[in-house]
């Protein structure tokens, strides 16, 4: 990937042949009614993940309030040297409030550049969101930020 | 500053002069406080700003009494601005009963309007910024923190058409925005392209394309020095207003947004950057906190008025007040790219000593005039000082709550926690204007709902936690919900859930019932589509049937941890 490409917006992009797609798996499964909690993201994270993640290297971009609870963005950055020996090789994402913890998992190579990515996930209230990213080194780091989705109104 | 007993000896020398056409209040006014001494200045560096703020649509005069409960929490608990009255004086050094006293607190209120008068009125602001212009021709910058086009009868009628003639008229170098955006993102539109000057939102973005709205940053030769003036639009504006009037723009605070911005003005060789933000000030201190290379904050949106910067790192913030009442200067010597000095001053608008500025009085007669006979009806008179600022209860939303019961024939009432909102003193005549002061909105229908005891209760953690997050970027800025109808219980230092309890229905004293459904009176739902009378139009036909206001003591609202 050039320079040029990074500084590309998004409407150049899609406008464009250059946009390029990250492997995106989801892996939400619908349990109406029920959803995750702490708890259950711990386990998932003990599921996917072998070792005790670590705090740093992940910076996430998500609002610290929703503005619409149907579709609140969240991108993170893992930072990496993305060299042959030293990668991101996976980055989990899970929300506590969703009915399955795990929401998203992103696969990464050298060749990817960077670690970056950003989606969209609904959110039916306030709760937070968990971003795991296993290195090619073995370890694994973790970021939380809460989002809340309020009622609104009464602002200022 | 003179003391209040001197102020009287030079009263009764006033009073001994032979009469003259000035009424004799403003006689008074005049000799304890002249406009001269309002703009003495210790004139500093290659730089001045010249910032007000949340000014509310108010081109006319008006009385305005600051909070008497301004609580802060977690880490900003007992920091300015959140302190008030008496420790605000001692904080400050401000004797009791000085014009000084009178502007930044609530402290004896009504006797000292009485003796000082009205403040604010765009034509006094004029005058003052023409008057700092004049010393400094070339050093100036006009900054306008927004909120600016919405809370008067004119700017509603005009939809903000004529805040943007006002606001041109004044000259100003930039402005940044909120309640701007509730007239809807084309309206927006048309009132930036008639804007003389640029309109900066660097957190706006358009969510379809992920590009900026607006421009993000201007910059400005003063005093040989490069200007970088980068704005800071309301981040929760589609949260605490409706987003179905704004439905394809995202703000957000987006910290790495500004540092990026900074970056850009670093980039473009600045060697002074200001933040003209409508954030809150707890939310641009924990900024200030996090970001460097900001060198001035002017704050907004709080409504908070502060004598002098409160200093976070290298950054300056400043709180220039609301409704015209104040406008800030702040000088700044700047040598390789940082403030070495600097000096400031808060200065009340004081309507009384200020010469209006014929030019601007001109053209507030021309913009009140085709409404003058519907603003100037009278429809009742107050028997006490109405006044909103608060963090849970004001006098002025006691007589919108009792407004909506009556009128709707509800059990409970619920009236947004506006900051916005000029003070009546007892005895005086509560007018059109007056009651669009408080409700002029372009969502004000009042509403009349069922609503669960659970549900009531949601509601007011919701709006609790709004206020007393402990993390400043989870505020949404405002005051508590009113209620009326009932009594609750708060402890503002719990956590979401566990604030509210007590709460109690004043018609039978009986404890809420979570499972009963409640029928609820309110007004400024962010819902589209929500259905019955405007608010300023219910509360009219309220005072006008009532025709005397009373105000019993409030004290529905008992508060734990403050």
């Amino acid at each position: 990937m050039t320079e040029t490409q990074l500084t590309l917006s998004r409407r150049q992009a899609l406008k464009g042949a250059s946009a390029f797609a990250l492997t995106l798996v989801a892996a939400g499964f619908l349990a109406p009614g029920a959803h995750a909690d702490a708890a259950a993201v711990d386990a998932a994270i003990k599921k996917l993940v072998k070792g005790t993640p670590e705090e740093g290297k992940i910076k996430m971009d998500l609002p610290q309030i929703a503005e619409n609870g149907n579709t609140v963005p969240v991108a993170f950055e893992v930072e990496s040297p993305m060299s042959k020996d030293d990668y991101v090789k996976t980055v989990h994402l899970f929300a506590e409030g969703n009915p399955s913890p795990e929401v998203a998992s992103f696969y990464f190579t050298p060749q990817s550049g960077m670690a970056r990515a950003s989606t969209r996930m609904r959110m039916a209230g306030t709760q937070n969101v968990v971003v795991v990213a296993e290195m090619s080194n073995g370890k694994v780091y973790m970021a939380k930020q809460q989002v809340k989705v309020t009622i609104g109104g009464c602002g200022g | 500053m003179l003391s209040r007993r001197e102020f009287f000896h030079l009263a009764a020398a006033a009073a001994a002069l032979p009469a003259t056409a000035l009424n004799f209040r403003s006689a008074m006014a005049k000799q304890k406080i002249m406009q001269q001494d309002l703009l003495q200045f210790d004139t500093k560096g290659q730089v001045t700003l010249v910032h007000f703020t949340d000014m509310h649509a108010q081109l006319v005069p008006i009385y305005f009494r600051e909070p008497t409960v301004n609580l802060g929490v977690g880490e900003v608990k007992g920091l300015p601005p959140h302190i008030t009255g008496k420790d605000f004086l001692g904080k400050y050094g401000i004797g009791p009963d000085t014009p000084q006293a009178y502007a930044l607190t609530d402290q004896d209120f009504t006797a000292l309007a009485k003796t000082y008068g009205k403040v604010g009125g765009v034509d006094r602001m004029a005058t003052l910024i023409k008057a700092i212009r004049a010393e400094r021709p070339d050093n100036t910058l006009v900054l306008d923190g927004g909120d600016t086009w919405q809370g008067s009868y004119t700017s509603l009628k005009s939809s903000g058409a004529d805040m943007v003639a006002v606001q041109n008229a004044l000259g100003l170098d930039a402005m940044t925005a909120h309640w701007e955006f509730t007239y809807g993102t084309d309206r927006v539109k048309e009132l930036q392209e008639m804007l003389e000057f640029p309109f900066l939102c660097s957190n706006v973005r358009d969510t379809e394309w992920e590009e900026d709205v607006f421009e993000a940053i201007s910059y400005f030769e003063r005093g040989g020095i490069k200007v970088a003036v980068i704005g800071q639009a309301f981040p929760y504006t589609p949260i605490a207003n409706p987003r179905y009037m704004m439905p394809n723009w995202s703000f957000g605070i987006n910290e790495d947004n500004m540092k990026k911005r900074v970056a850009d003005a670093q980039a473009a060789g600045a060697d002074l950057i200001v933040l003209l933000s409508h954030n809150g000030f707890d939310v641009d201190r924990k900024l200030a906190s996090r970001v460097d290379g900001i060198d001035v904050i002017l704050t907004g949106h709080t409504h908070d008025a502060l004598p002098a910067p409160v200093k976070v790192n290298n950054t300056l913030l400043i709180a220039s007040g609301s409704h015209g009442k104040f406008v800030s200067r702040l000088d700044l010597q700047v040598d390789g790219k940082k403030v070495k000095d600097y000096s400031f001053r808060l200065i009340p608008v004081f309507s009384d000593v200020i010469e209006p500025d014929k030019e601007m009085t001109a053209l507030v007669d021309k913009i009140r005039k085709p409404h003058e006979a519907e603003i100037s009806r009278e429809l009742g008179h107050t028997e006490d000082l109405l006044y909103r600022r608060g963090n849970f209860n004001g006098t002025f939303d006691d007589v919108i709550c009792q407004a909506l019961l009556q009128e709707r024939d509800a059990e409970i009432a619920m009236s947004p926690g506006f900051r916005w909102g000029a003070s009546l003193l007892p005895g005086q005549a509560i007018t059109v204007d007056d009651v669009h002061h408080h409700t002029s909105i372009t969502y004000p229908n009042v509403y009349r709902n069922e609503m669960t005891g659970e549900f009531l209760k949601v509601i007011l953690e919701d709006v609790a936690d709004n206020l007393f997050n402990t993390d400043p970027y989870y505020q949404q800025g405002g005051d508590m919900v009113r209620v009326g109808g009932m009594s609750y219980t708060i402890d503002i230092n719990q956590k979401i859930g566990s604030r509210i309890s007590n709460m109690t229905s004043l018609k039978d004293g009986k404890p809420i019932d979570p499972a009963k459904n409640y029928v609820v009176a309110g007004w400024a739902s962010v819902n589209e589509g929500t259905e019955g009378p405007a608010a300023y139009d219910l509360v009219a036909q309220y005072i006008e049937r009532e025709k005397v206001v009373k105000v019993p003591d409030n004290d529905t609202v008992k508060v734990i941890g403050a």
